[in-house]
Order: C-alpha cells, then structure tokens, then sequence
C-alpha cells in the first residue's frame, strides 16, 4: 500500500511552490494515504494487459496545418502584466538558478 | 566550499582515465509556426509580438499539434535510423521559471516519437565514430530572459528580468546519445564532430537553417571519467548550452582535466549542470542536478497521442533527400578527388561552394583551385569563413570561364576577384569596364615588343645567340608596359619571328 509521510508531503509542497504549515502538512500526509489507497484500488483491475490510459477517449493525431494565424500585439500582450519594461514583462530576479 | 583542485594536464588525464560522453542536441526546426499554436516562429522580431494567447499560456488557451513539426521530428528520427513510434504522448515538465509562463515545458518523456538509432560521425583524418541514439523527441522552445540590474548601478542593485515569449512555443527536436565511449584522447574532436554531423543532416533535410551563432543548435555535453573502458560509468557533469564547435571541444577538454584533479585529489564528482565560459575556455558550476521525478512528469491532458501511420512514415522516409556523408561519397567520385583533397575540402566548409562552383559551370578542379587556394588564402588573412567571403559560387565560375576563354590571365583573373571581393560588380563586368582584358591585338603587341628590343640589345644578342629561354628577359618588360594583360603566348611567338630564331 502507498504511503504519503510528512517528509513527501513538505518536499511535493516545496516543488511546487506551496508553503504549508506543520498542521496542514499533517493533515495532507493523513488525506494523502487516503486518496491514494482509493486509487490504488484500481490497481486490482487493471492488469499488465491493460495499457495506461492518460486520455478518456481514444483519439489520435489531432493536428494543425502549419499556418500563421492572428497574433496579439505587443500591448495585448503585456496588458495583464503587473510589470512591463522595454515591451518585455518585467518578472522578480530569480536567484541561485539559471 | 573548498578550493577546487588543480586540473590536470590533458594528455596525463588521458593516459589514466577512460572519458565517456553524452551528448544533446536542441534544434529549433524551421516551421513557420510554433509547436502548439499559429505564432510565426521567426527570429529577432520586437519583443512579444510572434505570440498568441496558447504562447503566453493563457487561461482558456488550448495546444494543438503542428502537423508539419511532427513531419520534421520524424524526418530526423528517420535520418538517424532510430524507430518511430507506433504511438507517443506528449508530457507537462513541471518547473518554476519565467522562460515559460505555465510553469511546465510541453515535451515528451517515456514515449518520445523516435528512438534506438544511430549515426556515423567521419572524423578529420577520415576515422568513422558510430554515436548511438537513445532517443529523439518534441518539445517546445521557452522565452528569452533577460537580466538586469547589478549593472545598472542601482544602489540596492534591485534586480529584476525582462522576458520576452517570441521563442516560447517554438518546435524543438531534442536529440540524446547514448554514452559514447572509447573515444580516448579524440572524445573533444568526437563530440563536435558529432555536433557538426547533425548539423549538416539538418540542413541537408531542410527541417531547420541550423545555425550554431543563432542558437538553432545547441548542446548540451556530458563527461565522466572512470579508471578504464571495463569500469562502470563515472558520475557525468552536464555543460549546457554549448553553442559553438570550437566551444565543445574546449568544454570537454577542460572537464576531463577537472574531473581527473577532482578525482586525483580523492574527491568524488558533483553530478551537476555546469556552464561554459568563451573568455576562459574554462567551466562552472550550475545548479545540481535534479532527479527525474523532481520535474513531475505527467501525460499533457490538452493533447492526444500522436500515432503517425505507417504509410506516411514510409511516405516521409520515400521523401529524405541525400544524407550529408552519401553525398560526400558520391561527389569525391564524380569529381576525382583524393580522400586528402575531398577532407582538406570539407574541413575548409568549401563543399558546397565548390559543388555550387562546378554547377554553375566550372570543372572540379578549377573550382577547388579557387576556394582551397587564393579565396582560402583571403578568408584566412581576415579570419573569417569562406563562406562569408562576399563572392559568389556563380562568380567564381564565371571568372574561371574568362581565363579559359583566354580573355585573361591567372594573375589578372587574381586582381578582378579581388574588386569582386569589394563589391564591384561580376568578374566579366569588371574585366569590360576596366579594359582587363588580355591584349593579343598584334598592332598593339608589336609596338611593345618592338620598344622592348629596342631597349635591350644585350638580351637581343644572348638570344640571338642560341639563348632561347633569355626572351623571358623581354617579356618582363612587355608584360609591365602592357599592365600584365599581354597574351604572353603571343608576345613570345611575335619576338620569336622578329629576332629570327624558334
């Protein structure tokens, strides 16, 4: 059976950017286990013939032709902007990564 | 953090160590639309303008695939004999940078759409490395990021970036070798080799311009280090973005001598991402590597499998057009190059100027005396590439057709390329307007020839005297009065019937 500890909990709340307090990371480490026992029991049907499915219906190949289409201009694109420098969005420095 | 330990000497570090790299290959193909939506992919327009709302990811915002990348990607993975797959999905790469505004990259992880090939990398003296691949697949490009402050002397140095999404979304093919090892000493020549291979094939399949100084092309370059080939793989560091031949060679010259003084000194290897520095020809460290699961993959539920038929695989497959190295073989045959002169020519970029050169007219070996000889010389005294010397393959042909043609001579044919070099105009033009043509006019030959023996009665009489080759003595002196454009042939005949002898 899966089990989602606290120390799962504080690292996937890292990666994604949430802070969570000690009381919420206890919480989701219970709520999590829960979650992931209901799931597993799908485990119990699907079979190593069963292929993974990540879409419910079973469509391939949608493309698009290779064609210019409408763009935004330079405004529209910066109008949601809380910062816009040089017709660049203007975002905080982030340190110590590339 | 302690200081880093002495490198080693290269050829030291070889002796002891066995290097193996690993290396991959963005390339930004060369559709007119980006990957996921209808923004043009084109290069250097004002900020945030090739953009569309799926560019910028905004809510509401939908993918849909190009059909004409997928044809690319294929198109490669074929080129480099991988499989295609049956079916591929494509992945969200779930990380927190402003280069994409979603924070995932869409691309593929388990299920790339090709996989398993490979691919002969011919070394400068003619050596063939086979570099397998692991694995080619789709992804989209992410925006530009610009840093400011620090610089800009701000008293807090409060620094932001300025990004700019035009690049975001556009298709990229990303291509991974397997470790490439036994490479020895070479495994700097083997990984730009391999670099300038791929390159060549992209070009030769038309799916991206493939340019290494626009970032079309970019690498990324792995090396480990282990005691020998029966050892298992060392801990790799990973230098990103590698953007020039020169540069990879550098890059992995220099982290075989790091890691050998690392390891020397009884410390292990930090698997970590590492940059590049042109101005050192040294590296740094980046960030340390994270694990697979840390990016969360998960299937992008916006898009649906692509499972390219086998029919148009085969259709796309009927359509690749001859690769880099068959062509090579092929045109050393037709124009009756040695294995020396056709890798002298490659390795000078010189091969399609000299095969645009003999279709425009000339034959093989004068076009190779022209772009190995005197255009090699001047791109060399400028330090550049020939091929951005500003004369054309269709102007070389025409200048070697006005020697052929006796209009003028080697050494004139030398003067009017050098005014073609300066933009003034097309060899022919300028032989006409500059009256460089050769002058066989007898009226006007025999006025100079007869001023020369005028001039020089001793000569005169060492050729009268059964010294023949002495007449090389007159026709220095016609030549210069004539501005070397006398018909030496000529000249030589006309002195001959004037002094008697022959």
């Amino acid at each position: 059976m899966p089990s989602i500890g606290r120390d799962d909990v504080a690292r996937l709340a890292d990666l994604a950017r949430i802070q969570l307090t000690d009381e919420e990371i206890d919480r989701f480490a219970g709520e999590f286990d829960s979650i992931m026992d209901a799931v597993a029991s799908v485990s119990e049907v699907a079979t190593e013939d069963v292929p993974a499915t990540s879409h419910p219906i079973a469509m391939t190949n949608v493309f698009r032709e290779d064609v210019v289409t409408t763009t935004l201009s330079q405004e529209q694109a910066l109008a949601g902007a809380p910062e816009a420098s040089g017709g660049r969005f203007a975002v905080p420095q982030i340190l110590g990564e590339e | 953090m302690t200081t880093a330990p002495a490198l080693v000497d290269y050829d030291d570090a070889i002796a002891r160590f066995d290097p193996v790299l690993g290396i991959e290959v963005h390339v930004e193909l060369g559709t007119a639309t980006k990957m996921f939506d209808g923004a043009p992919n084109i290069f250097a327009a004002e900020p945030n303008t090739a953009i569309t709302p799926t560019s910028l990811g905004l809510p509401g915002s939908l993918p849909v695939v190009n059909r004409k990348a997928v044809e690319f990607a294929i198109r490669i993975g074929l080129a480099l004999n991988c499989q295609i797959a049956e079916t591929c999905r494509f992945a969200r790469k779930q990380y927190f940078y402003p280069d994409l505004t979603k924070n995932f990259q869409t691309s593929q992880y388990d299920e790339p759409i090709a996989f398993e090939g490979w691919v002969d990398v011919e070394l400068e003296d003619g050596e063939i490395v086979r570099v397998e691949i692991e694995r080619a697949h789709m992804e989209e490009d992410a925006g530009k990021n610009t840093h400011v402050g620090g610089a800009t002397g701000r008293i807090h140095g409060a620094t932001h970036s300025e990004v700019d999404y035009n690049r975001a979304g556009v298709p990229l093919v990303e291509i991974v070798t397997k470790p490439i090892p036994d490479t020895g000493g070479r495994a700097p020549e083997v990984a730009a080799a391999y670099v300038r291979t791929l390159r060549d094939i992209f070009r030769a399949l038309e799916v991206s311009e493939a340019r290494m100084e626009r970032g079309n092309v970019r690498a990324d370059i792995n090396v480990s280090l282990r005691a020998d080939a029966s050892a298992p793989l060392g801990t790799r560091t990973e230098t990103k973005n590698v953007n020039s031949f020169r540069s990879i060679e550098r890059t992995v010259r220099y982290e075989i001598s790091r890691q050998a003084g690392v390891l020397d000194a009884g410390q292990s290897i930090v698997q970590e991402t590492r940059h590049f520095h042109e101005d050192t020809g040294g590296t740094s460290s980046g960030r340390v590597k994270s694990d697979a699961e840390d990016y969360r993959y998960f299937p992008e539920p916006d898009l649906v499998p692509v499972a390219p038929s086998r029919e148009w695989i085969e259709e796309i497959r009927d359509s690749l057009p001859e690769l880099p190295a068959a062509r090579r073989r092929r045109l050393r045959g037709e124009w009756g190059y040695s294995d020396l002169e056709m890798r002298d020519v490659i390795n000078a970029g010189a091969l399609e100027l000299i095969e645009a050169t003999v279709v425009a007219g000339a034959s093989a070996q004068s076009a190779r005396k022209w772009w190995m000889g005197e255009l090699a010389r001047i791109a060399k005294d400028r330090e550049v590439e020939l091929e951005t010397l500003v004369v054309t393959p269709a102007q070389i042909a025409e200048l070697q057709g006005l020697v052929d043609g006796k209009k003028i001579n080697d050494k004139i044919a030398k003067q009017v390329l050098a005014k073609v070099l300066q933009g003034e105009g097309d060899p022919a033009a300028i032989v006409e307007a500059e009256g460089l043509a050769v002058v066989s006019d007898d009226s006007v030959l025999t006025g100079a020839v007869d001023q020369a023996i005028a001039d020089n009665p001793d000569v005169v009489a060492k050729i009268q005297g059964g010294k023949v080759q002495a007449i090389g003595a007159l026709i220095g002196p016609i030549m210069k009065a004539t501005r070397g454009q006398a018909d030496a042939g000529r000249v030589r005949e006309i002195i001959m019937e004037k002094l008697g002898v022959g």
